[in-house]
């Protein structure tokens, strides 16, 4: 890879895999190798990636209509308040304004979830958080709007503020939303038992509890929110959003502005990184709507950085205590989790999210006894929501730093503890999640050998330090949000005209991961043709059929399979009307190298444009469809669903770190990062997902945090909350050993989230290794650093732990399971 | 309403004659006025480096420039980096190599590394990550940008410094 050779090696040096070692990377590409397609697995540039560069991609900001009004949204003052009262005649009145509206004139509430609407477009008698937005302003320009703010008059009576999750779980005198579960302002709560897990840990030689402390986290993305609506004189309304989900965009629309879906059409343009940040359906839209519905006019809204900010949806605010029992030998006997989660003011995904803190936090490892307590509140916090491995990241920390804490009481090599307690593939676990394909030794063998595990652990001196952690996530959510009418997860459309080009629609967000290039790769993989000859159009709901959102990393997988669907039915009239070119039966023939040809004699055969020309003939363009939908899977208990999966990635990654004493500043060397998301269908982009997941996990481990006073944000700026730069990156390598998945496109999974959650406890695990203090509380800032260590001296000196004792054999690269 | 003032700007080696109000942000005006939409938004405070452009050929953020001050400089944005479609390397190796994901950075990214490299060729790979930090990146994790900008450093050195 270009670049690498001049990259700086780090004084730790990279050791590289020893001339007698099995390569597993290597051995990886090989098996993927000689299945032969010639697209699928070749590191293949985005094809959008030259409209990119040059700035001529087109986000929802970009976009000019004409007459096109300013929208505004006047936000909340107060972080709990009942509205008494809204007068806003004389901003009306004022010269340029074109509309005002005020929550009373769309109330119906909405969210993502269909079980727990209570968002409204605009506040309804009452705000929730500062920054709620209590009215929306149309008018020629943006001064124009700040004054009409100013003519607006909200009378408020400030409530009870309510900013720790704690309170929220105890009775108290007002609910921040009647849904609350009985006299608290619990939004919702979980509880789930496996086994017998008291019994359990009775039973256990070793019991090792510890708890985690998080702050929020934003998604950080750099288009902010950005939304267009046109109304036009036919009836229909046409809104263009920076959205992860257009199709839930579109059914909010029509919920709450009481529309048929039919007349709304959604556009998603270019959209400048997501990591679940936009993939609520927002009140900023649906205002957006009604004011072009008002107006008659095309509107703009358009979000500041702190705008973004006091959106949030961000990842949650978490308190999670795990506690890991296991036997003598190491076998891990039971898993207890308790975690409260602050929700903020809104539901978004919050269900979903207090699930997954407990139920993805057994895998990759086997459990026969796991229970789960699980609590989000409702706070007057901005509301938190879904974001990169959503669930799957705070618990993970807790989780993988008490593994380490075991292996370090129990005098284990973390890697050897873990291999003892791995899932197999195939496999169901006790919550009944069905694991097929899983490479998760590979993973970890990959990383011990690439990193040089064995040289450095325990044995780098202090201030460096070596950390391994384990990685778990969904390949896509089995389960619909909707339940009705029942359809495919998605469906993909294509057509191939005179021109000899195929179009491919598809509903599915390109929010930067590269779908959109995943798309052509699949469908000119099955036709056999250049990549080149495929153009993805624009994600339009007049013209794209449903694709139910860039959200819990399902898009490769079902995207990827209803686009190789289509493409092979697209491939029968090609094959038959090649079959009476040449006199060949159709199933004699295959399509490659642009040509149509006999399979065991290639030089007989027909370019693609003239065996489509020929089945164009009578019927005119091609078109095919092809659709994916999940099959059932889970338990039958309460909640059973949550977490399923079509297929699940697993990780192991190492980092390497160096710790300096004097400053407690943590300077993240090395990620060796191992990652199974089956067989990768554009490692390109693939690895792109994990540097960039790194990036982010770091971030949240080392310096980016939601810093509230009371209800009040303090840091709502790119400036305060601080999101890594070029140089704190750490050097990455990617190991990517996964074997194809049974069911994925090509046998490919997802790569989109599971990247993240590895990153954080590994470098935490090497914190430890580094200076021997656990640290629990993230983000992990040099202050936090230096308290640890003075800590640390006050009991006894500043030491690195000891080595492990045991056991003495080491796992061959190459052993059974 | 403020006065509306004469601005004269150069954009891309074009002359503009407008008439704005004197507070205008050089962003909004490339932006809105100019249709040059390559240029991006995503703070407004100087703290992602997404609205990067060259003035007399340095890197500045363009959300903190007034429109009226930045008369008699000469101003490119991205879309003055190749104008005739001709890609310049570093926007070459960019897609080569998977350096922009969702995009919204890489017009700042691509401007402030044409940059530098002009000033710098053959920096090396810490020269490179140090001249780029005030550009932030949500996608990457950077480390495919600075692939990319290295692989344009040693297709712009002269052979000597190779």
């Amino acid at each position: 890879m270009a670049g690498t050779s001049s990259r700086k090696s780090g004084s730790a040096g990279t050791p590289t895999p020893s001339s007698t070692e099995t390569d597993l990377v290597k051995e990886a590409e090989a098996t993927r190798a000689s299945a032969g397609y010639h697209l699928i697995g070749k590191r293949t540039p985005l094809i959008d990636a030259a409209l990119k560069v040059t700035g001529r991609a087109e986000y929802t900001d970009d976009i000019k209509r004409p007459g096109m009004l300013v929208g505004r949204l006047l936000k909340s003052v107060h972080p709990h308040a009942r509205i008494r009262s809204i007068d806003v005649e004389e901003a009306r009145r004022h010269p340029g304004v074109a509309a005002v509206l005020t929550g009373d004139r769309y109330p119906t509430p909405f969210g993502v979830l269909p079980m727990t609407h209570d968002e409204t477009a605009l506040a309804v008698g009452r705000v929730r958080f500062l920054g709620e937005h209590v009215a929306a302003v149309a008018a020629v320009d943006e001064e124009t709007c700040e004054r009409a703010f100013e003519l607006i008059h909200v009378e408020y009576e400030p409530l009870p503020v309510y900013d720790d999750p704690k309170v929220s779980r105890e009775p108290v005198p007002v609910k921040i939303h009647d849904r609350a579960l009985r006299d608290t302002n619990l939004q919702k709560e979980v509880f789930q038992h496996f086994g017998d897990v008291p019994k359990a840990l009775e039973g256990a030689s070793q019991k090792v509890k510890l708890s985690g402390k998080y702050l929020g986290v934003s998604h950080g993305f750099t288009e902010p929110h950005c939304t267009i609506a046109e109304h036009t004189p036919d009836g229909r309304l046409t809104v263009w959003s920076a959205t992860q989900v257009p199709h839930y965009l579109h059914r909010s629309l029509s919920e709450v502005l009481g529309m048929p879906m039919h007349r709304i059409r959604v556009v998603k343009p270019e959209v400048g990184g997501g990591f679940g940040g936009k993939s609520d359906p927002f009140p900023h839209e649906i205002a957006c709507a009604a004011l072009a519905i008002e107006t008659g006019r095309p509107v703009k809204v358009l979000f500041d950085r702190e705008d973004v900010f006091y959106l949030n949806h961000g990842r949650h605010p978490t308190q999670n205590d795990v506690t890991v029992g296991v036997d003598a030998d190491g076998k891990f006997l039971a898993m207890d989790i308790d975690a409260l989660i602050d929700g903020g003011a809104w539901s978004s995904f919050g269900v979903v999210t207090t699930y997954y803190n407990g139920v993805l936090a057994m895998g990759p490892y086997r459990f026969d006894n796991f229970r789960y307590h699980g609590a989000r509140a409702y706070t007057n916090h901005p509301p938190s929501g879904a974001m990169r491995a959503h669930g799957g990241t705070n618990m993970r920390y807790t989780v993988e730093s008490v593994v380490d804490e075991i292996a370090a009481r129990m005098s284990f090599d973390p890697i050897e503890l873990r291999l003892q307690n791995f899932l197999p593939p195939n496999f169901k676990t006790i919550n009944e999640f069905r694991i097929t394909s899983n490479s998760v030794r590979q993973c970890i063998l990959a990383a011990r050998d690439r990193s040089g595990w064995e040289e450095k652990y325990r044995k780098l001196p202090y201030g460096r330090g070596i950390g391994v952690a384990c990685g778990f996530y969904i390949s896509g959510s089995n389960s619909p949000i909707h339940f009705t009418p029942v359809f495919p997860q998605c469906t993909v459309h294509l057509k191939a005209d005179m021109d000899a080009g195929v179009t491919i629609h598809c509903g599915a967000a390109d929010i930067g991961q590269g779908s959109k290039t995943v798309l052509a790769q699949v469908v000119a993989e099955v036709l056999g043709i250049r990549m080149d000859r495929c153009r993805v159009a624009a994600v339009d709901s007049d013209t794209a059929p449903v694709d139910l959102g860039s959200y819990s990393s399902r898009v490769t997988f079902m995207m990827g399979n209803a686009a190789k669907a289509a493409a092979e039915n697209l491939k029968v009239p090609l094959l038959q009307a090649a079959s009476e070119l040449l006199e060949v039966p159709p199933d004699r023939l295959e399509a490659s190298e642009e040509r149509i040809h006999v399979k065991e004699r290639p030089s007989q055969g027909v370019p693609f444009h003239e065996a489509l020309h020929k089945a164009m003939e009578t019927k005119g363009a091609l078109v095919a469809s092809g659709a994916y939908s999940t099959k059932p899977l889970g338990g039958t208990f309460k909640g059973a669903k949550a977490g399923t999966a079509p297929a699940y990635s697993f990780s192991a990654y190492v980092a390497q770190v160096d710790v300096d004493p004097e400053t407690g500043f943590v300077h993240v060397e090395n990620v060796w990062a191992a990652f199974d998301c089956g067989r990768p269908l554009n490692p390109l982009a693939v690895e792109g997902q994990i540097e960039g997941s790194i990036h982010m996990g770091l971030g949240q481990l080392l310096s980016e945090g939601l810093s509230y006073r009371g209800a009040r944000l303090m840091n709502p700026s790119l400036l305060d909350y601080k999101i890594l730069t070029p140089m704190q990156m750490p050097k990455v390598e990617c190991l990517l050993v996964g074997e194809d998945d049974p069911e994925g496109p090509f046998g490919a999974k997802e790569a989109g989230e599971g990247p993240l959650v590895a990153a954080l406890p590994a470098v935490g695990n090497a914190i430890y290794d580094a200076i021997g203090v656990r640290l629990m509380d993230l983000p992990i800032t040099p202050d936090k650093v230096l308290r640890a260590l003075e800590e640390q001296r006050k009991k006894g000196g500043a030491v690195k732990p000891p080595a492990p004792t045991r056991p003495s054999k080491r796992t061959p690269t190459h052993g059974g399971r | 309403m403020p006065k509306k003032v004469p601005v004269r700007l150069r954009v891309n080696g074009e002359e503009h004659e407008l008439h704005l109000p004197p507070q205008r942000i050089l962003l909004d005006v490339l932006r809105e006025e100019l249709n040059l939409t390559g240029t991006k938004r995503g703070c407004d405070l100087g703290t992602c480096g997404c609205c990067t452009i060259l003035v007399d050929g340095e890197p500045r953020l363009s959300c903190l420039m007034l429109a009226k001050l930045a008369e008699g400089h000469q101003l490119t944005t991205v879309e003055g980096i190749s104008p005739a479609g001709a890609l310049h390397p570093v926007q070459k190796a960019f897609i080569d190599l998977g350096a922009t994901q969702c995009g919204f950075c890489t017009p700042g990214f691509i401007v402030t590394a044409v940059a530098f490299l002009r000033d710098h060729p053959g920096a090396t790979r810490d020269e490179i990550s140090r001249a780029l930090s005030g550009n932030l990146c949500r996608c990457t994790g950077y480390v495919k940008i600075l692939d990319a900008v290295e692989a344009a450093a040693r297709t712009l050195a002269p052979a000597q410094e190779r």
